[in-house]
């Protein structure tokens, strides 16, 4: 993805010194011309065109902003209820990401959903424990969540 | 057209303010380290925000500019405050801090003798 970020920078400023105008708007139409005929000629580069995976970036951005909010309120409910019936508890999970960022995205967004804290990651990187608030009701929806995050995760890493 | 402005600018402060209140509420009330964490990285990291973006949209309709410095501290938030509990509940754990009575599952208990033991052919 970087070499095709980088390739249409180039292709951009190849417009900006061929029609002779240095400035942000001349770069602009660059871009978007570079992008064009990199668009066109997808089939030559190994990984997908990158517009794509800019768009699953932005999914994942989205996913991340409303877990943050759909914890907060879970969190406020519970503190907030006049008798603390919480039952706490840390599970193992078992994850499928190897690569080392991956881990540490899918582990930020555990940590900032609803009632989950990531607590530590095992030696061979494969197993994520993780303190759950509520464990029973918790642990079914929580691992659909989190499929739909490891999902969006290798979308962006493919 | 300055005055819905100034409304939204009020909502997401005192928003903000909340989910801090709420937040320290919680670390009262909550009954052990791993709990309270929950509440403190999770409430901060929401209320701070929305302050700092309240700030921001203030800085941008009344007077006029825009303050990239108040969208970096939101990044900088984002990112470091669920760490920061991840570290502080993984010391405390390892530290011998015992969870609340009311935990039913501790699936991190004999893992962690097992990585021990493992240690020594590990290459850590």
């Amino acid at each position: 993805m970087a070499f095709q970020i980088l390739l249409n920078v180039f292709l951009a400023f190849c417009w900006m010194f061929l029609s002779n105008s240095p400035s942000a708007a001349g770069f602009f139409t660059g871009y978007i011309l570079g992008m064009l005929s990199l668009f066109f000629f997808r089939r030559f580069f190994t990984r997908q065109f990158y517009l794509w995976k800019m768009f699953s970036i932005i999914k994942l951005l989205l996913i991340f902003l409303k877990e943050l909010y759909l914890a907060n309120v879970s969190v406020l409910k519970s503190v907030l209820s006049p008798k603390l019936n919480i039952r706490p508890g840390i599970f193992a999970f078992k994850t499928e990401l190897t690569t080392d960022w991956e881990i540490t995205l899918l582990s930020l967004l555990i940590t900032l959903t609803p009632g989950t804290l990531v607590m530590d990651i095992s030696d061979d990187r494969t197993i994520l424990y993780i303190h759950a608030m509520d464990i029973e009701d918790a642990e079914k929806a929580i691992f659909d969540i989190r499929e739909s995050f490891e999902k969006a995760i290798q979308e962006v890493s493919r | 057209m300055i005055e819905i402005a100034k409304v939204v600018v009020a909502v997401f402060i005192l928003l903000g303010a909340l989910v801090c209140l709420v937040a320290s509420l919680g670390v009262i009330r909550l009954p052990d380290v791993f709990t309270r964490s929950h509440a403190a990285s999770k409430g901060s990291t929401l209320g701070v925000n929305m302050i700092l973006l309240g700030v921001f949209f203030y800085l941008w309709f009344v007077t006029g500019n825009i303050s990239a410095k108040i969208l970096l501290g939101i990044l900088f938030i984002f990112i470091t405050s669920p760490v920061g509990g991840h570290l502080i509940c993984r010391a405390a754990y390892n530290s011998g801090v015992k969870l609340n009575e009311r935990s039913v599952q501790d699936d991190y208990n004999g893992i962690r003798n097992f990585v021990i033991k493992r240690k020594e052919d590990s290459y850590l």
